[in-house]
């Protein structure tokens, strides 16, 4: 369908996906569905916590399944680098609750 | 397929989307599709401080199935017309 949000202006770009259970996978678009089934590369997941600054774990080639996605972010690589993660202390997001 | 074209109408105005996880995005709504997914642009989250999580975030899409609510333009809607053509959708057409 041309004209709606469709996430092919996204690919080879980094993005930020929020996932149902509350966690956020960074990486690099490669491949969609229409179920916005997802391909990320070089993904690392930033953990958030209170107690200490963001973790981040590598996860590496990733895909994600479209039912358990939330919010695919288009990350603006100026503002992310702009950003201390060590210094960001937040509650992990909630769980989406259907 | 009502609310699909009322949507679409509502495009390039600002609106405030409400998930099921509590996230609150406000943004201008770029695009929507058939599922109601929706493209925000120029996006911030209404609680940065409690949600730090998309600061590096400007245009988001986000699934329509992890919408709750959004919050329209007070001007957003024509509730006649709206009302006429929901009427005229439940009789089937």
């Amino acid at each position: 369908m041309s004209g709606g949000p469709g996430l092919e202006s996204l690919v080879d770009q980094l993005i930020s996906v929020i996932t149902n259970d509350g966690r956020n996978i960074v990486g690099v678009l490669k491949g969609f569905d229409q179920a916005t089934n997802i391909i990320l590369d070089e993904s690392h997941e930033r953990v958030y916590s209170t107690k200490e600054g963001v973790q981040q774990l590598v996860l590496g080639l990733y895909i994600i399944r479209g039912d358990n996605i939330s919010i695919v972010g288009e990350v603006d690589e100026d503002l992310d680098s702009n950003l201390d993660l060590t210094e960001l202390r937040a509650h992990p997001l909630k769980p989406i609750i259907h | 397929m009502l609310f699909f074209s009322y949507f679409k109408d509502l495009v390039g105005r600002e609106v405030t989307v409400e998930l099921k996880n509590d996230l609150a995005i406000r943004g201008t709504l770029h695009s929507v599709d058939q599922y109601l997914n929706i493209k925000l642009e120029n996006t911030r989250v209404v609680d940065q401080d409690k949600y730090p999580h998309m600061l590096s975030v400007r245009n988001c899409f986000i699934r329509g199935s992890v919408v709750r609510y959004v919050q329209l333009p007070a001007d957003g809607v024509d509730t006649d017309l709206l009302h006429d053509a929901t009427r005229r959708e439940a009789r089937g057409g």
